[in-house]
C-alpha cells in the first residue's frame, strides 16, 4: 500500500501531516524566534511585554495544532488541553486579584510591626 | 463483546479494545489527560512568576540582564528544531520509513542533549558567579558582606560552641551533664528572606576586577531581592531540565524500540506519544524563553 492510499483508508489509524506543513511550521517557529529576540532591542514600553507573549501563543498554537496533530484529532483532546489552560489562568487571575489583601504582620512569626508595637 | 481470533487480529491489539483506532485514541486521550496536568504543575510556577514580576518588576528588570539572550536563544533553536525533527519521526513510523524513524528519534535525542550541554553552561556560570536563590544568593564571589558569607560564619561559629561544649560538657548541680543539641542553630528564621535584609552591593573595584573577568555587569543600582529572580528561574527551568531528561529517556527507549522495527503503519502510538510529550516540553521553553530571559 502507498503513503498516499493510506490518507483515504478508513481503517488507517491516526493523521499523516505532510512534508511541506511540518517544515512550513518549523520555518515559521524558526522567524518566530528571531523576531521575538529581535523586539526586545527596539523599545516599544509597555507593548514589549504583550507583543513577547503573542508571539510565544502564535509559536504555541503552532506547535499544537500542526506538530502535535491536534487540527486533525478529535476535538476532545482540544478541550481537555484548553480547560487545563482555562484553569491555569483561574488559578493565576485569582492569585493577582487576591495578592494585595493581606497585610505582612499576618504570617506567623512574620510580624515585625507588631513585635515594634508591644515594645 | 468477545473478539474473534479467526479475523485477522492485529498483535498490538489489546483484548480490551474493538479496534486499533479505538486503541489508538484512547491513548491519545490518555496522554492529553496527562499533559493536562503537566500544565497544571508547571501553572504553580507560573503563577508564582506572575505574583514577583507584579510585586518586585525591579528585581526582574535587573536581574535578567545575568541571563544570556544568545544562549537562551540557542536553546530555543535548538528545542524548536528537535520538536520538528520529533514531527518527522512520527511521520517516517506512520509511513514505514523505518531509516527516517531511527534518524529522526536520533537527531531528536541529540538535540535534548545540546539543550542539556547548554543548559550545563549556563548553570555552572550562574553558579560560579554565586547567582543562586535566597541565601546562597553572593554575586561577585566571596563578599564578606554578603548573605553567604554571614551564613557560613554563624554556621561555623554554632559548629565551635557545640565543639568546645562536648569537649567540656556542663554539669548541672547534682553532677548529671546537661543533654545539648548538636544541631546547629538554623541561620536564619521566617523573617530570612525579608526584602531588604542584608543588602550589599559591590564596591566599584570589584566591580571593574568583575567585568575584566569577563562576567556580566548589569547596568543600574541593584535592588533589594535580586534572589527571588534566581529562585523563580532555578525552579522553573530546573523542573523543566527535568522533564527534558525524561523525555530523552523515553526518546532513547522509542529508538531502540524503533531499531527493533516494533513499529509499522499501524502500530507507532509509542511514538507518537512520546512526540506528544517532547512537544509539550518544547511548548513550555516556548513561555520560558520570553519570561525570563527577554525581559524589557
Amino acid at each position: 500500500m502507498s503513503d498516499h492510499a493510506h490518507d483515504h483508508d478508513p481503517n488507517a489509524v491516526g493523521h499523516v501531516v505532510s512534508m511541506k506543513i511540518l517544515v512550513g511550521v518549523w520555518l515559521a517557529l524558526m522567524v518566530l524566534t528571531y523576531i521575538t529576540v529581535a523586539a526586545t532591542y527596539i523599545d516599544l514600553g509597555e507593548f514589549n511585554f504583550p507583543l513577547a507573549m503573542l508571539i510565544a501563543t502564535v509559536k504555541a498554537a503552532l506547535v499544537c495544532l500542526y506538530f502535535m496533530h491536534l487540527r486533525w484529532d478529535r476535538p476532545f483532546n482540544t478541550i481537555v488541553f484548553l480547560s487545563s489552560l482555562g484553569f491555569v489562568a483561574l488559578f493565576i487571575g485569582f492569585v493577582m486579584t487576591d495578592k494585595n489583601e493581606y497585610h505582612e504582620d499576618e504570617i506567623p512569626g512574620y510580624a515585625p510591626k507588631i513585635e515594634e508595637e508591644k515594645r | 463483546m468477545a473478539h474473534d481470533h479467526a479475523h485477522d487480529h492485529p498483535p498490538h491489539l489489546a483484548h480490551h479494545f474493538d479496534t486499533p483506532q479505538q486503541q489508538f485514541e484512547s491513548g491519545k486521550l490518555g496522554m492529553w489527560l496527562f499533559l493536562a496536568t503537566e500544565i497544571l504543575l508547571f501553572g504553580g510556577l507560573f503563577c508564582a512568576y506572575a505574583v514577583y514580576r507584579y510585586m518586585y518588576p525591579e528585581v526582574f528588570d535587573y536581574a535578567h540582564q545575568y541571563l544570556d539572550k544568545v544562549m537562551g536563544g540557542i536553546n530555543t533553536v535548538v528545542l524548536i528544531c528537535s520538536s520538528f525533527t520529533m514531527a518527522w519521526a512520527v511521520r517516517c513510523a506512520q509511513t514505514e520509513n523505518r531509516k527516517g524513524l531511527i534518524l529522526g528519534l536520533a537527531l531528536t535525542l541529540l538535540g535534548g542533549a545540546g539543550f542539556m550541554g547548554i543548559k550545563y553552561v549556563e548553570y555552572a556560570h550562574k553558579i560560579h558567579d554565586g547567582l543562586l536563590p535566597g541565601t546562597y544568593y553572593d554575586p561577585g564571589g566571596h563578599d564578606p558582606e554578603s548573605l553567604k558569607s554571614a551564613r557560613e560564619a554563624k554556621l561555623k561559629a554554632a559548629a565551635a560552641a557545640v565543639a568546645t561544649e562536648a569537649a567540656a560538657p556542663q554539669k548541672t548541680a547534682d553532677g548529671k551533664p546537661i543533654e545539648q543539641s548538636t544541631i546547629a542553630a538554623a541561620p536564619r528564621g521566617p523573617k530570612g528572606l525579608r526584602k531588604g535584609d542584608g543588602i550589599h552591593t559591590e564596591t566599584p573595584e570589584k566591580a571593574d576586577e568583575h567585568a575584566a573577568a569577563g562576567h556580566v555587569q548589569p547596568h543600574g543600582e541593584r535592588p533589594e531581592g535580586v534572589w527571588w529572580f534566581f529562585g523563580i528561574y532555578f525552579l522553573m527551568t530546573g523542573l523543566h531540565g527535568f522533564h527534558v531528561l525524561a523525555g530523552m529517556g523515553v526518546i532513547g527507549w522509542l529508538l531502540y524500540r524503533s531499531i527493533k522495527g516494533h513499529f509499522n503503519k499501524d502500530y507507532f502510538a509509542p511514538v507518537d506519544l512520546g512526540g506528544l510529550y517532547w512537544h509539550l516540553v518544547d511548548l513550555i521553553w516556548i513561555y520560558l524563553f520570553p519570561l525570563l530571559y527577554l525581559i524589557g
